[in-house]
């Protein structure tokens, strides 16, 4: 890492209507993860506005932002980072500790959050006793535990098979569907993002090239390969 | 973070590196341990060092004696003499008053005489010397063959040990066997009370007293006294003895002291050491000589203030070395739990957070430090005690306490722990708060 200022997210203007799963596309480097940590309130903009939940990201404390992370967006990643020393249970709790939850609610609210993700029955186990995608079940529960407005995730699918990631973009389907969750997802796998997201945006270098509905998403993929070729 | 959850997850932090945890612990423990075993060896020493003179009676005790015998002839020219506050006798009257005093637990004579003792039809010269029952807490009675004097006035006698082997080679076999005091009573020359000529009449006369114990030594007895007393009896028996005294003469021939009899010395007694100087000021204003061994009692405290100072700095470097090892041991728990620190922060845990949950791993680790550092500490006393008395037993001395563990220093070495460990927990904690959680999530 140098000290030289990098643009990574450049002149990006972007609306997601509450309820919608949009899923963020591009090349590594493009810029998308960048996005997402901006909108987490895990990173501040040098300049402009990101706006959430009526409040401008942007202008708050780190304090109002930890206050903001923790009640108004869940969080999925790549690599799960699930704590390796918590059983399930405390894993999906942590958030609501973090939250001052009553110890009663707590129970009650964990068991409700790992129902979701129907891994109630191993609440006891380890995180290294689990698949992969159990690891990114019990993510997806911690992610809902404090019943955020919006749901962020990093490349939920990264780490895992095909055939488990479409189990776990079902999983986010599902949640966005009964819990009536806002949905942002980065990922690099433009197919599976075709068949569960609402809307595509496409980014790279920093900027963003496209947004097109997930079922006409399929015609623009020529233009999105130039896109990549020129860079 | 509510406290309960955060030291729950501090405690499964500390237990999740629990072999280098537990090293800093132990650090930590060392370090009050060596701190609590010093400063418990400088507590003991000085308490054992007080009672040890306390029960002597000599830093509770003011000896009085009356004004002219303290001068004696000849101290400084006559002019000043005039001057000085007219002498009282020291007799009954003085005693009272003195009794009277507040703070004042008992005044008693010395009361010593030499005289002769009839054992198994044999005369044995020996001097008699009057005990006060306070005597009996002194300390010189413990461990002695018999027993102490059953009440003040019992005619009873404890025999000093050299004595007892000339009067039989087997101790052991003289208790409760009798013997016969004889000694000269003082008597008026008038029984009237017209005390006209002063003096007084010697008459011989007879006690059986019954021997209950042989002792090693007689108690320190403080001043006045002429060699130390052979044979022990209550105070209240020797003074209804009116027996001749060294004194009486040098009395006779001074004042005319006549019938009254007057002490050639009086011990008063008050509650602690610390009433003696205030006592001993009154006492002297009422025109009599007093002497107190306060002074020395004085820099005996200092002596032991400046004892405990130095073995408190040497224990608290052993803690500095600890409070290094937490530092360390919290900055690599750092390094270690980036991304986990990242993760809290991603779930919502704000900076103070993530501050306090190091401050209270640090707090815990200081309190387990403390907890067995005092443990330890106090077992390294206990050793050190145990050591030396088996080293008094082999020189057939009594044992004793040499390191004490009183509550504060308890309280205050697991207090000082948490503090030293919070302090060392500062840079480290803030240093985690710091952490941006973007790069910590992307730490592998």
């Amino acid at each position: 890492m140098g000290e030289a200022s990098i643009r990574a997210v450049d002149d990006v203007s972007l609306e997601v209507p509450a309820g919608e799963f949009l899923a963020l596309l591009g090349s590594s480097g493009s810029g998308k993860s960048t996005l997402l940590n901006l909108l987490a309130g895990l990173d501040r903009p040098t300049s402009g506005t990101i706006v959430a939940a009526g409040r401008n990201l942007a202008e708050l404390s780190s304090t109002e932002l930890a206050r903001y992370r923790r009640e108004t967006v869940g969080m999925v990643f790549q690599s799960f980072n699930l704590l390796p020393r918590m059983t399930l249970e405390e894993n999906v709790e942590l958030p609501l500790r973090l939250a001052e939850v009553d110890r009663g609610e707590r129970a009650a609210r964990v068991r409700e959050a790992l129902e979701h993700v129907r891994l109630s029955q191993r609440m006891g186990h380890r995180p290294s006793e689990l698949s992969g995608g159990e690891q990114q079940r019990t993510a997806i529960a911690r992610a809902l535990v404090n019943r955020p407005k919006i749901l962020l995730a990093d490349e939920p699918t990264g780490n895992l098979d095909s055939a488990t990631g479409e189990v776990i973009l079902t999983l986010l389907r599902e949640v966005q569907n009964h819990l009536g969750m806002t949905i942002v997802m980065v990922t690099h796998e433009r197919p599976l993002a075709e068949r569960f997201a609402d809307r595509l945006a496409t980014m790279g270098d920093g900027k963003l090239l496209a947004t097109v509905a997930a079922r006409a998403a399929g015609e623009s993929a020529a233009f999105e390969d130039s896109a990549e070729v020129k860079r | 973070m509510k406290l309960r959850d955060m030291t729950e997850l501090a405690v499964r932090n500390l237990r999740e590196a629990i072999l280098r945890n537990s090293l800093t612990t132990l650090g930590v423990a060392v370090g009050v341990a060596s701190l609590v075993a010093m400063l418990s060896l400088g507590v003991g020493l000085q308490q054992l060092a007080t009672s040890r003179l306390s029960k002597s009676g000599l830093f509770d005790s003011i000896f009085v004696t009356p004004k002219t015998n303290l001068r004696g002839p000849g101290a400084g020219p006559p002019a000043t003499r005039a001057a000085a506050p007219k002498a009282r006798p020291l007799d009954e009257a003085a005693r009272g008053e003195f009794q009277r005093l507040p703070d004042v637990i008992e005044v008693y004579p010395q009361i010593r005489f030499f005289t002769e003792v009839r054992f198994d039809g044999k005369p044995f010269a020996t001097m008699v010397a009057g005990m006060p029952d306070s005597s009996k807490s002194s300390g010189s009675f413990d461990g002695m063959q018999g027993r102490f004097f059953s009440s003040g006035n019992a005619d009873e006698a404890i025999l000093q040990a050299e004595f007892a082997k000339e009067l039989n080679p087997q101790t052991a076999a003289l208790v409760g066997k009798d013997l016969v005091l004889r000694y000269a009573e003082r008597q008026a020359l008038w029984p009237d009370g017209s005390d006209e000529g002063g003096g007084f009449s010697v008459v011989p006369k007879e006690r059986h007293l019954r021997i209950i114990g042989v002792v090693e030594t007689e108690p320190a007895s403080g001043f006045g006294g002429f060699g130390s007393g052979r044979l022990l009896i209550p105070l209240a028996v020797a003074e209804t003895l009116r027996a001749a005294q060294v004194n009486d003469l040098r009395d006779v021939l001074r004042d005319g002291g006549g019938d009254k009899p007057a002490y050639a010395s009086l011990t008063v007694r008050v509650k602690s050491a610390s009433l003696v100087e205030a006592t001993e000021a009154k006492i002297k204003a009422m025109g009599f000589g007093a002497f107190s061994l306060l002074d020395a009692s004085k820099s005996l405290r200092i002596f032991f203030s400046v004892f405990d100072l130095l073995l408190g700095i040497f224990g608290s470097l052993a803690l500095a070395v600890a409070t290094l090892g937490i530092i360390n041991t919290l900055v690599m728990a750092i390094l270690e739990r980036r991304r986990e620190i990242g993760v809290l922060k991603a779930l919502g845990a704000a900076d103070r957070d993530v501050k306090e949950l190091f401050f209270v791993e640090a707090g815990v680790m200081g309190l387990a430090g403390g907890v067995f550092g005092v443990l330890f500490g106090w077992l390294i006393g206990r050793s050190l005690t145990l050591g030396t008395n088996l080293y008094l037993k082999r020189q057939d001395l009594p044992g004793v306490e040499i390191s004490a563990v009183p509550w504060w220093l308890v309280a205050g070495a697991i207090g000082f722990a948490v503090l030293v460990s919070l302090a060392a927990g500062l840079y480290p904690a803030s240093r985690a708060a710091k952490l941006n959680p973007v790069d910590a999530l992307r730490y592998e």
